[in-house]
C-alpha cells in the first residue's frame, strides 16, 4: 500500500439553500477543490460520490454519471461511482478513493460527498431510513427517538446532565461563528437549548443538527505525485470504516459503539499513535449526545465520563484536544452525504494552517463519521 | 406495503422470537441465522415472555406525545415498542405487559397496522 496524501479540498456554503440546486452545489465543492490543488480537471482519473438519498431527496437516482458529467468529467469518461451508508456516505467515498489510491490503481482521484435535501421530502423521515424501518421506525422509533433512548440511557447510568448536552451545541455553535460556510453563524446559550422544545425527550431541538443542503470535495494522490503538485500535502496516515448490528435492540451494551470503537482501534494501530496524540477532531454530532458517545468510544475518555471533557473545556477550540472547531454537524449543518467529506476538509485545512479564524495548533487530526445510530463507521487519521 | 406488512405479522401481533439452541441466545425479531454462532447455530422460533422491564425511553413531541422505549423481556430479549399509557408514568425499570394495539393505517384507503404495544404491568 502506497502513502496518499490530500492535494486540493473544496466545499460549498451549507444550508437551506433556495436558490442553487444539486448540480451547483457539487459544481461550487468540486472547483474549489480543483482550484486549491492547482490542477484542471483532466487529471482526475476516478471519483467517489458519497449520497444517501438522491432516490428520495431529489428523485434522481444514477447520481454519480451526473455528477462527473456537470463536472465536465463525462468528456474522459472516467469511472464514477457511488457509495452509500446513510450519514455515513461521505466518510465511504473518501476511503473508497483513499484505496483506490492506496492499492495503485489511480494517481489522481476525487472523492465528493453532497445531499440536497429542501427540493423533495421530509430530510429527518429520509435520513431516519437509516435505522431498522421494519423493527425500529414501524414502532415509532426514528433517528432522534433512538439517540434519546442513548441519552437517557447515559444520564441514568453516568450521571450526564440535559446541561452537558446543551454545552456541546453552545461550544459547535460558538465555533460556527467563524466559519463562513457554517449554516449557522450565531452563538448561543445553555439556556436557549434548554428552553427549546423537545423533540425525542431528552433531546431538545437545539440538540440536534440541522439537515442541510451542501457538498464537498477532496482530491487525493499518491505520495509521489503529490509532491509534485503541491508543497504542502496532508496525509491520510489511516482511513478504517467498520459495522455493527443496525438495530439497538440487538446490542448488547446500546451505550457503546463498537463499530467506531474498532475502527478507531484500527486507525491508530495503522497510523502508529494512541487517542491521546489527536489534536484536533472532527465528530459527528448529528445530536449532542453522539459527540459525547465519540469522546468515549475513540478514547479521549473512559466510557461514562465523556461528559467531564466538555465540562472541563478540553474540546472547545482554544482546549487541549479541540473537536469541531468547524461548527460540527450541529453549527455547519449536516449535508448527510457531504458531511463525511467536509470533515477532511476541514482537518486538511487546519494541519496546512488554512483554517483562518478557527486555526487550532494541531499535526495530528482525525474524523469519525457515522451512520444513523452507529451500524457504520468511518475514521481517518490525518497528518502532516 | 400491504405484502411486506402482511408476512411478518405473526411477529407483530404476537411477540415471536428466535432462539439458538448451541449458544442460548434469543433474538427479536427472529433470524434464520443466529449471529453469534453462524454455521454452527440451532436456531429455533419461540414464544418470548409477555412481560418485562423498561431499560431506556423517550418521548417523541411531535403532535401527541409518543413513548417509544427500550424493553428487556424476562428472559433477555430486548425489543424496541410503544407504551401505550400516561407519558408522565413512565420510568425507567419500570415493568410492563405486552398488549395488541393499532399502530396505523397506511393512508385513508390503506390497510390498518396493528401490532404489539406495552403496557405498564400492574
Amino acid at each position: 500500500m502506497r502513502r496518499v496524501a490530500v492535494v486540493g479540498v473544496g466545499y460549498s456554503q451549507f444550508g437551506e439553500l433556495w436558490e442553487r440546486g444539486f448540480r451547483d452545489i457539487v459544481l461550487e465543492a468540486g472547483a474549489e477543490a480543483l482550484a486549491d490543488a492547482e490542477l484542471e480537471g483532466k487529471e482526475i482519473e476516478a471519483m467517489y460520490v458519497g449520497n444517501m438519498s438522491g432516490g428520495r431527496y431529489l428523485g434522481q437516482e444514477h447520481i454519480a454519471a451526473l455528477i462527473a458529467d456537470y463536472s465536465g468529467l463525462a468528456e474522459f469518461g472516467i469511472p464514477a461511482t457511488r457509495v452509500e451508508a446513510a450519514d455515513a456516505s461521505g466518510g465511504l467515498a473518501v476511503r473508497q478513493a483513499y484505496m483506490a489510491v492506496a492499492s495503485g490503481l489511480h494517481e489522481i482521484v476525487i472523492a465528493a460527498g453532497a445531499e440536497k435535501v429542501t427540493d423533495v421530502g421530509d430530510p429527518m423521515e429520509i435520513l431516519s431510513a437509516s435505522v431498522d424501518m421494519e423493527w425500529e421506525r414501524f414502532v415509532g422509533g426514528n433517528l432522534p427517538a433512538l439517540y434519546a433512548i442513548m441519552a437517557r440511557m447515559h444520564m441514568e447510568s453516568f450521571g450526564t446532565t440535559e446541561e452537558d448536552l446543551a454545552m456541546v451545541s453552545v461550544k459547535n455553535h460558538r465555533n460556527g461563528v467563524k466559519n463562513p460556510k457554517a449554516q449557522f453563524r450565531r452563538e448561543i446559550k445553555v439556556d436557549d437549548v434548554l428552553r427549546s422544545p423537545y423533540v425525542a425527550e431528552p433531546l431538545k431541538l437545539l440538540d440536534c443538527a440541522s439537515i442541510s443542503d451542501g457538498a464537498a470535495a477532496v482530491i487525493l494522490a499518491s505520495e509521489n505525485v503529490a509532491r509534485e503538485i503541491t508543497d504542502t500535502p496532508v496525509y491520510i496516515e489511516a482511513c478504517t470504516q467498520a459495522s455493527d448490528y443496525i438495530a439497538l435492540h440487538s446490542r448488547k451494551d446500546v451505550l457503546t459503539m463498537k463499530a467506531v470503537v474498532k475502527a478507531a482501534r484500527e486507525a491508530y494501530k495503522l497510523a502508529r499513535i494512541e487517542a491521546k496524540d489527536v489534536q484536533v477532531a472532527e465528530v459527528h454530532d448529528s445530536f449532542t449526545i453522539a459527540e459525547i458517545l465519540a469522546y468515549e468510544d475513540l478514547g479521549f475518555s473512559e466510557k461514562g465520563k465523556g461528559a467531564e471533557l466538555i465540562r472541563e473545556g478540553i474540546t472547545e477550540i482554544d482546549g487541549d484536544l479541540p473537536v469541531n472547531p468547524s461548527g460540527g454537524l450541529k453549527a455547519c449543518g449536516h449535508a448527510v452525504g457531504a458531511t463525511g467529506v467536509r470533515q477532511i476538509v476541514e482537518l486538511t485545512l487546519q494541519l496546512r494552517g488554512d483554517a483562518e479564524k478557527r486555526q487550532v495548533d494541531a499535526e495530528k487530526g482525525l474524523a469519525l463519521n457515522i451512520g444513523g445510530t452507529g451500524a457504520t463507521a468511518v475514521v481517518s487519521i490525518l497528518g502532516r | 406495503m400491504v405484502p411486506r406488512f402482511w408476512r411478518k405479522i405473526k411477529y407483530r401481533y404476537d411477540l415471536k422470537g428466535s432462539y439458538c439452541e448451541n449458544c442460548g441466545n434469543y433474538h427479536y425479531p427472529p433470524r434464520n441465522f443466529c449471529p453469534v454462532c453462524r454455521r454452527r447455530g440451532r436456531v429455533k422460533e419461540v414464544r418470548l415472555p409477555d412481560e418485562g422491564r423498561v431499560l431506556s425511553y423517550t418521548i417523541i413531541r411531535e403532535g401527541e406525545p409518543c413513548v417509544v422505549a427500550l424493553i428487556e423481556l424476562d428472559n433477555g430479549t430486548r425489543i424496541i415498542s410503544q407504551l401505550s399509557c400516561d407519558p408522565s408514568e413512565v420510568e425507567t425499570g419500570m415493568r410492563v405487559r405486552k398488549a395488541f394495539r393499532r399502530y396505523g393505517e397506511d393512508g385513508e384507503e390503506g390497510i390498518i397496522n396493528y401490532g404489539t404495544k406495552f403496557v405498564p404491568a400492574n
